[in-house]
């Protein structure tokens, strides 16, 4: 409990103290997290639309693939991306091992299909007899979709709470394919590994507060951004 | 009221292998209401829904202003003139306003008078910015019906539209939807289990059953006499296979 007590005090002076080092991680965690939640959302929200919207001949491979990608180990993923990108890997040449790069490719395979799948499942929950009524009233197989879409709106941005809950708390991948290098690729996840392994658990603490405190704000917003939606 | 809108000539719907409607000829004329009775299954839905274009026949033909309907491209001008109140009003998750304003930004068209002329209509100016999906089912009903008349349909198809309602609501749907008919001249055809909303609402009355048409007449006589024994048991409330 002291430990505890400490680290939250710890936690409210590294932020007040505007720490250089501290800086660096929580942008660099919000930077290479929002990139990666940016690049799953655009290929995710369409891509889990369509596949909410129509039938293909391979949906149901298709659904089992992203489904199974919901559940995804991402430590499994991380070891998928180094060797993707190791020297003598297919992708060897781009040098993006221990790079933001090579962090942001780990966490979009591990968010991309949860955009996709629950874009999908919340675009499927409208009402069919939309489609229907929207079609009746004039529209266009374009603006059904986008009708059917903008109905949905209040589940994709929950796959969008999910996926950004999921990757901004991710440590295994990252740790694999970003090496944790100190003012390069040092996250939150990873520098709260760290300072647990180097005994240091007061700022480890307070690196977790603040990353709680980040998912708590970024979280809230999309809360409002839902009940917007909503109303 | 004189010229055919619609000609439906050996109109016939199938799902699998079960034939739903099948129709040898049916003249709808510009200008009236047509109501269209029978018990469930009959095909009165399905009807309609060939008549938006919703779905397409098996074989027969569609004539719409005197030109055969291409059900594999229908344009989308033509489909524009024409829509569904269904039984079940199904609105878009916003207000009444935008709800009602829905058909018109489909085609571009941003206009508030016509929408507040709408909400005027069916007594609902007082709720223009309440959430359409917390009201009550004969307000929902009253913004599904203006938010088809707001895009001056030259048909309306109205698809059991009171069903459940109460006798406030169906009585002002019924005014507004006569009042759209003679006032404004669109092509009412509607579908109801109600023979007595038939009775008050069409020109013609049509009895459906096992997708054929038995008999089509104007109101009075389809009531007062009755052609086939069928429509003469429906008409008295008999039950009729």
């Amino acid at each position: 409990m002291g430990e505890l007590a400490q680290g939250l005090v710890q936690a409210v002076q590294l932020i007040l103290s505007g720490d250089p080092a501290l800086t660096q991680i929580v942008l660099l965690s919000l930077q290479v997290t929002g990139i990666a939640l940016f690049i799953a959302m655009l290929f995710g929200i369409p891509i889990g639309a369509a596949l909410g919207l129509s039938r293909i001949r391979a949906q149901g491979i298709i659904v089992i693939l992203l489904y199974t990608g919901m559940g995804l180990p991402p430590v499994v993923v991380g070891l998928f991306v180094y060797l993707m990108l190791s020297r003598a890997g297919p992708f060897g040449g781009l040098g993006w091992l221990f790079t933001t790069s090579a962090m942001v490719v780990a966490q979009v395979i591990i968010s991309f299909p949860l955009v996709a799948g629950l874009t999908m499942v919340a675009v499927q929950s409208v009402d069919p007899q939309l489609r229907v009524q929207a079609r009746s009233l004039g529209a266009t197989r374009v603006q059904e979709m986008w009708t059917v879409l903008k109905e949905a709106r209040i589940g994709v941005v929950a796959a969008t709470v999910a996926a950004f809950g999921a990757i901004i708390s991710e440590v295994g991948a990252v740790m694999l394919v970003g090496g944790n290098i100190e003012g390069k690729t040092r996250v939150l996840t990873t520098a709260i590994v760290l300072n647990t392994r180097t005994g240091e658990f007061e700022l480890a603490l307070a690196l977790g507060i603040i990353l709680l405190g980040i998912a708590f704000l970024i979280n809230g917003a999309m809360m409002r951004l839902q009940r917007v939606a909503d109303d | 009221m004189t010229e055919a809108i619609f000609r439906l000539a050996q109109l016939v719907k199938q799902y699998g292998t079960r034939t739903i409607l099948n129709l040898d000829a049916l003249d709808i004329l510009e200008g009236e209401t047509l109501a269209l009775v029978g018990p469930s299954g009959a095909g009165k839905s399905t009807l309609l829904r060939l008549l938006n274009f919703l779905e397409t026949p098996t074989s027969g033909t569609i004539i719409y202003r005197g030109a055969t309907v291409a059900h594999s491209s229908v344009p989308i001008k033509l489909r524009r003139e024409i829509t569904t109140v269904f039984q079940r009003p199904v609105l878009i998750n916003s207000n009444v306003r935008d709800n009602i304003a829905y058909g018109l930004a489909l085609r571009g068209v941003s206009c508030a008078r016509i929408v507040d002329e709408m909400l005027e209509r069916v007594g609902l100016t007082e709720l223009s910015r309440a959430t359409a999906r917390k009201l009550s089912g004969g307000e929902m009903q009253r913004v599904a019906l203006a938010r088809a008349l707001a895009i001056a349909p030259r048909v309306l198809l109205l698809d059991e539209p009171t069903a459940n309602l109460d006798p406030y609501n169906i009585g002002l749907i019924e005014d507004i939807v006569r009042a759209q008919n003679r006032e404004r001249g669109t092509t009412v055809v509607l579908v109801t289990h109600n023979i007595f909303q038939a009775r008050r609402l069409a020109h013609r009355v049509g009895l459906l059953l096992n997708g054929r048409l038995v008999e089509l007449s104007a109101t009075a006589a389809f009531f007062d006499n009755p052609q086939d024994p069928r429509t003469a048991s429906f008409v008295r409330g008999e039950m009729i296979y």
